[in-house]
Order: C-alpha cells, then structure tokens, then sequence
C-alpha cells in the first residue's frame, strides 16, 4: 500500500455505471471462462498420458496455470524429453506473461497484496478481457471476472481430466493428440494476419522440422524461439520504426468469439 | 522424483516471470524492440509446438493421424468456427482415422 499515494485520481474513474451482471466485460469474462476451462479436461487427460501423475498433472494447472506452457511441459515429456527440457519450453513460453504483466500493471495498478494475486491470474483470457475495454473499471471488471473464472473452471476440468484419463484408456483413441494440435494452430491462427507474421510461422515451423533429428525432444521448439527472436531483432533493427505490428502484438486474443475493438460480432453482447 | 523437481522448479519460473511484469518500471513497456520480439517469438513458439504435436515423434517425424487433424483444424479456424469447435474437430478427426485403421 506504500504507492497509493499515485492512485488518487484513480476513484473517479473506479465508480461503477451498471451493476455486475450486466458489465459487458464481465459477460465476456465469464463466457471466456467457460470455453476455455472446459479445455482443462483435455489437458488433464493429455497430462496423464504423457507419463505425468494426477497429482502432477493437478499441480500443474493449479500453480504453472498458464495454458501455453502446460502443454508445452507435457508436450516435452510426451515426447520422451527430459524434465529440464520440459521446463525450459515451458518457461520461454511463459515469458509473454511477463509483458502481459507490464501492460496491466499501467493498466490497472494492483496495489499491495492484489498485485500477488493479480500476476497469479496474468494469462491470455484475462489480459485480451481487460484489454479490450476501454473503461478503466470495465478493464478492471474483466480481468478479474476471466481470470479467477477460467483459474476455477481450469483447475476443476483438469482434475476431472486428469482422473478420467486413468480410466478412459489410451487417449489417442479419442483423438486427444489431435486435440493439442488443433488447439495449438488455433492459438497461432489469429496471429498470422499479414506476411511477415506468417512468413515468421513458417520459418520456425521449417526450423522447427530440421531439428527434430538432431536434437533431444523439446529443443527444437527453443530452436524456433531463438530463430523467431533473431528474426525480430532484426526486423526491429530494419524498420526502425512501427512496420507493420498487426499479429506481433504480445496480446493478441486467440478467441475469435469475443467482441474486440474492432467491432467484431459477439456472442456476448 | 526428478519430474517432481522439474515440475515445482517450472511452477515456481512461471509464477516469477508473471510477477516480474508487474515489478519492473513502466517506462520498460516503451521499449518497441522488446515488445516486438516478444511478439515474433510467440509465433515461432506455437508454430513450433503445432509442428511438433503434429509430426514429432521422439526424435523422428511421423506422417499419422494427427495431420488429418492439422488439416481439419485449419479448415475449421478458415471458417471461422470458435476456438473450442476447433479443439473438439481436431480429436474427432484423429480419433475417426484411427477407428479406420489409419495411423
């Protein structure tokens, strides 16, 4: 609470114009939650399939919670790959977290114990939830409302996942190793508007092919972020200023059903 | 034992990274080559981790089931369908080949 001082102007700004239930931020919050913590189930099958425990598999959600990286740690160990090496995909794909943070720490300013919580629930939804309002109170309204509903939905589905794994058998018969492929293009598929963004996808992805033979699981995919990193640098270094950044943002939302700035048609509204 | 190791040390790297957000000075956000590689190597990331669930095997590539859920998947996103639609035509389609006898 050291810093409030700097948010004094913010009380205005904090009143509330409609109840709860019918802020547009927490509507979109809310149905986010849903759609995405029904996904937990699939992880926590996949989770114990790749040769993780339930407990593990539990932990995982409960304390990495961060999609991305959940799959990327089973993913490794799926794959036959060691526990540094699935740890090391993991943490590189968590490192977006890190600027989602920045932004909502300008955006909101979390003081004190809120501010622990507050990087607990940083993930996509929430961060795509908040910013696509424009209100500072609806921002507010939406990063709470994703956040704690996916953390609680999540967490829920995994373990049901993750119990019912045990017994459904082998999960490729349920097509659940197509599932992580398909839910991996989806959250790349709304990135790829422009050239370079796909021509970025493509090259990792070549990388991504040439390496698989040469290296243990797991690396290939840090392979493609030191590519992808080296290709941004680069482009950064070319332009000088803004080229085109459409895809690159950090925050791209990778749900095509919430209504964004841009106007697009939602269920929620 | 060791996973357990690797699992709490990853949950603890995540956590940290999440607070580090919130922890460094604002004025870093103005920084345009850091805000832009963190864009392109999220990209290289899942388009790496699509990849690899789609065609890795250990240290091998495989051509199976899981391209037909590739392909069925990109032609659900292509039409628009929502983000779960997606995820649930990626198994079925893995799931159905393989009920044909195919990979």
């Amino acid at each position: 609470m050291s810093d409030g001082q700097l948010d004094q102007g913010a009380a205005d700004d904090d009143a509330p114009q409609v109840p709860l239930r019918r802020s547009p931020a927490f509507r979109i919050g809310m149905s986010i939650a849903v759609a995405t913590g029904l996904y937990g189930i699939s992880f926590g099958a996949l989770g114990v399939a790749s040769g993780l425990s339930v407990l593990q598999t539990i932990v995982l959600s409960l304390f990495m919670f961060t999609g991305g990286s959940q799959f990327a740690f089973i993913g490794v160990i799926a794959g036959g790959g060691s526990g540094a090496a699935a740890g090391a995909a993991a943490t590189l794909l968590g490192i977006r977290n890190a600027v989602y943070g920045m932004q909502l720490n300008s955006m909101l300013g979390p003081r004190g114990w809120s501010r622990f919580a507050a990087a607990h629930v940083t993930i996509d939804e929430s961060t795509a939830t908040a910013s696509g309002q424009s209100e500072r109170v609806e921002q507010r309204r939406g990063f709470w409302s994703a956040g704690i509903g996916v953390f609680v939905l999540w967490n829920l589905f995994t373990a049901v996942g993750a119990f019912a794994g045990n017994a459904i058998g082998d999960p490729k018969q349920w097509g659940l190793d197509g599932a992580a492929v398909a839910a991996f293009l989806g959250l790349l598929w709304p990135r790829l508007k422009g050239r370079e963004p796909a021509a970025i996808a493509v090259v990792c992805a070549l990388a991504t092919v040439l390496a698989v033979p040469f290296v243990p699981p797991g690396v290939p995919i840090l392979v493609a972020a030191l590519v992808a990193a080296i290709l941004g640098w680069m482009s950064h270094a070319r332009a000088g200023r803004p080229l085109e950044m459409e895809g690159l943002e950090p925050d791209v939302d990778p749900y095509p059903h919430r209504p964004g700035p841009g106007g697009k048609p939602g269920s929620a509204e | 034992m060791n996973l357990w190791i690797w699992v709490i040390v990853s949950c603890a790297a995540a956590y940290g990274i999440k607070l580090l957000g919130y922890l460094v000075p604002r004025r870093w956000m103005k920084n345009e080559r850091m805000t832009r590689i963190a864009g392109t190597v999220t990209i290289g990331l899942l388009a790496s981790l699509t990849v690899v669930n789609a065609l890795g095997n250990g240290q091998s590539l495989a051509f199976d089931a899981r391209i037909g859920s590739l392909v069925a998947a990109a032609v659900a996103l292509l039409l628009r369908a929502p983000f779960l639609v997606v995820v649930i035509v990626g198994a079925a389609v893995a799931a159905g080949l393989r009920l044909l006898g195919w990979g």
